[in-house]
């Protein structure tokens, strides 16, 4: 492997509320190659969107990075002042988010909003600026973009606007684009549209992908390696289609009997019992043990990580290999 | 087929803006004020059989939800009925019946906060004399433990539970009222994968047990696939192909229905495959201004002149399966001469 683009290393972000601490991310750790797309998935309250957030610096309080290392082409982030990581964020990392209203201005004609955004980062004239912005959109696939480029957010639809978004993400491009949940709030059949956009995107320019998402299939259509993240740890990680054939952690073998596509239609689910258990009590050991059939005195114990060959998981009792 | 349970004869249902205080002036002193009406839902006809599931599929603004209200006895119908075992859901503007009961998407907007579950579940079974207040604590508890939840749960509010367990409070309410027809308006969207498992397996026990008939309205093709028996697909306000469900994911003949099973993203399990998404090209017209004949044309990889003219009506396809396609009827046309000559 090429020299990683960008390293996490012992990622933990907490929360301090008046209930008590959240461990929202508690030791997170993986590296991304340049170009690479890596998909990060899990349910709610996983930790999946507080890490993508985590790597961009964009933790508010009660929430703080409270120990760990993200570093971006060799440069650490984690303590950087506010300044210096405003100067990285869109031009060297970017994001995108499930909601594209959380990107775009709603009072703002989609050209000053990417004009900019272009200009925070490059000197470069107005008219430049409305040149590069008619260009990215062009590329993001929103036909006749230069007379769109007068247009509000509110005239465009969900699928065009999430492109706006994504064009706005890929301006400078950025060594990264961090994307949480980018096409869940979309319809099937624009979800594939930008996910196909995304995947050319990504390959053309280079630039690397980490891909939040609670749908594994989505995430096994795009994504080379995988993250499985349960109450705030990686339980699972591995090349995509190896650790969805073969899981060795009863999580993921459980969101994947989840899956209504796995069953045959009308059986019963192979459902996981119980509930995500609250970060705020998380019981001593493995996370998981309370909702696994394995579980054993020794899961009351923190699981070591073991790893192998590009796939490592965290469980005493990983399931055998399927021939 | 059995005689139809519910049956919907060529439903419609228009929404009217209201106009502003401006343009009602204009209009009184006859100036012409352009008041265009969405057509959510139009001439859908459809029949559930007892006992049935039918799954009703589509993207946002086709009208589902619209249609699952109007079958709901929620809103009234601009025209057509529903009848269920040939009596009206709704008369005069209002809903008469409760044998008809709706399970909503958000388990955290469907629920009064203020109410306790308890409170909730027996409200609709006392007020319709299905139980009395005396009785109704066991009443209660009886359906709450059917729907997987501790009985003594009752006492409590809904912000004491999860997304997944407040879901079960709202199938306990909609049972609770012994409805013969359920209406799911997306029941398992907002819940978190290994949660929508345990809704979906506590709804196929359910249905097995009470023998309950549903119309399950759901964008997510994967989950009306498990639970349905039949499927309807809808596009802006119309069915454009309805049918047994294994028979329509298995070979779908609405170039609609193709492209959208086509755009579902499937598990990939080899190493190195690079998928091949299959994109619908455009987006979804506006309801506002749908376009003329097959609505579905401007997409439509092989629409012909015919699909920019006329609206296509359903057609007997096989084996029960009804299309609304001009090319698919053509071809139909064909194989049937073929066939006798």
């Amino acid at each position: 492997m090429n020299a990683p683009l960008l390293e996490v290393e012992g990622l933990r972000t907490h929360f301090f509320t008046r209930a008590g601490v959240v461990k929202a991310v508690d030791g997170v750790s993986f590296a991304l190659a340049p170009g690479e797309i890596l998909g990060l998935v899990g349910e709610s309250g996983s930790g999946k969107s507080v890490t993508g957030f985590s790597l961009l610096g964009l933790i508010d309080p009660p929430g703080r990075i409270v120990d760990g290392s993200v570093r971006l082409e060799g440069e650490e982030l984690v303590g950087m002042p506010t300044r210096a990581l405003r100067r990285l964020r869109g031009r060297r990392i970017a994001m995108v988010f499930q909601d594209p209203m959380m990107t775009l201005n709603p009072v703002l004609s989609i050209g000053t909003q990417m004009s900019l955004a272009i200009r925070a980062h490059d000197a470069v004239s107005d008219k430049a600026a409305r040149e590069r912005s008619a260009a990215v959109l062009a590329r993001v696939g929103i036909p006749d973009a230069r007379a769109r480029l007068d247009a509000f957010p509110h005239e465009f639809s969900g699928g065009m606007r999430q492109r706006v978004a994504i064009a706005i993400a890929m301006a400078h491009s950025p060594a990264v684009i961090v994307a949480d949940e980018p096409t869940t709030a979309l319809d099937v059949s624009i979800q594939a549209q930008i996910l196909f956009e995304m995947r050319e995107l990504a390959r053309e320019s280079g630039t690397a992908l980490v891909w939040i998402s609670h749908d594994l299939a989505t995430v096994s259509s795009l994504a080379e390696r995988i993250l499985v993240m349960y109450a705030g740890r990686i339980v699972e990680e591995g090349a995509t289609a190896t650790v969805l054939r073969d899981p060795r952690h009863p999580y993921t073998r459980g969101l994947l009997d989840s899956l209504p596509a796995t069953a045959e239609p009308g059986r019963p689910l192979n459902q996981i019992p119980g509930t995500t258990p609250s970060l705020l009590a998380l019981p001593p050991g493995c996370p998981f043990a309370p909702r696994c059939a394995h579980a054993s005195g020794s899961c009351r114990e923190d699981p070591p990580r073991r790893a192998a060959a590009g796939r490592a998981y965290r469980c005493h009792h990983p399931l055998e290999r399927v021939a | 087929m059995t005689a139809p349970f519910l049956s919907l004869d060529a439903i419609t249902r228009r929404f009217e803006p209201r106009l502003i205080l401006g343009d009602r002036i204009a209009a009184r002193l006859g100036a012409r004020v352009e008041n265009r009406p969405v057509r959510a839902v139009t001439e859908v006809s459809l029949e559930i059989a007892k006992g049935e599931t039918l799954g009703l599929v589509g993207e946002s603004g086709c009208g589902k939800s619209t249609l699952g209200r109007v079958v709901a006895g929620i809103l009234p119908p601009t025209s057509g009925t529903v009848l269920i075992d040939g009596k009206p859901v709704i008369e005069h503007g209002r809903k008469v019946t409760t044998r008809v009961q709706t399970v909503f998407q958000d388990p955290y907007a469907s629920l009064d906060p203020r109410m306790r579950i308890g409170d909730i579940v027996a409200e609709g079974p006392i007020a319709h004399g299905l139980a009395s207040k005396a009785d109704a604590p066991g009443y209660v508890r009886d359906w709450l433990s059917r729907v997987g939840l501790d009985p003594d749960f009752a006492g409590r509010y809904p912000h004491q539970f999860s997304g997944g367990q407040r879901q079960r409070v709202a199938i306990a309410r909609a049972l609770a009222m012994q409805p013969d027809l359920l209406v799911c308006d997306e029941p398992v969207a907002s819940l978190d994968v290994s949660i929508q498992a345990q809704i979906i397996n506590l709804f196929l026990e359910l249905r097995r047990e009470l023998g309950i008939t549903c119309l399950f309205i759901s964008h997510d093709l994967r989950v009306v696939r498990h639970v349905s028996d039949r499927v309807a697909i809808m596009y802006l306000g119309r069915i454009v192909e309805i049918g047994a469900t294994e028979a329509i994911y298995r070979d779908p003949q609405h170039p609609y229905t193709r492209a959208l099973l086509g755009s579902v993203p499937k598990l990939v399990l080899e190493d190195d495959e690079l998928v091949r998404f299959e994109t619908i090209s455009g987006e979804i017209p506006s309801p506002l201004a749908p376009p003329p004949g097959c609505t579905f044309h401007p997409r439509c990889p092989v629409a012909v002149e015919a699909c920019r003219r006329e609206v296509p009506v359903l057609f007997d396809d096989s084996d029960g399966r009804m299309v609304a396609c001009h090319v698919r009827a053509m071809e139909r046309a064909a194989m049937t001469k073929e066939g006798s000559a």
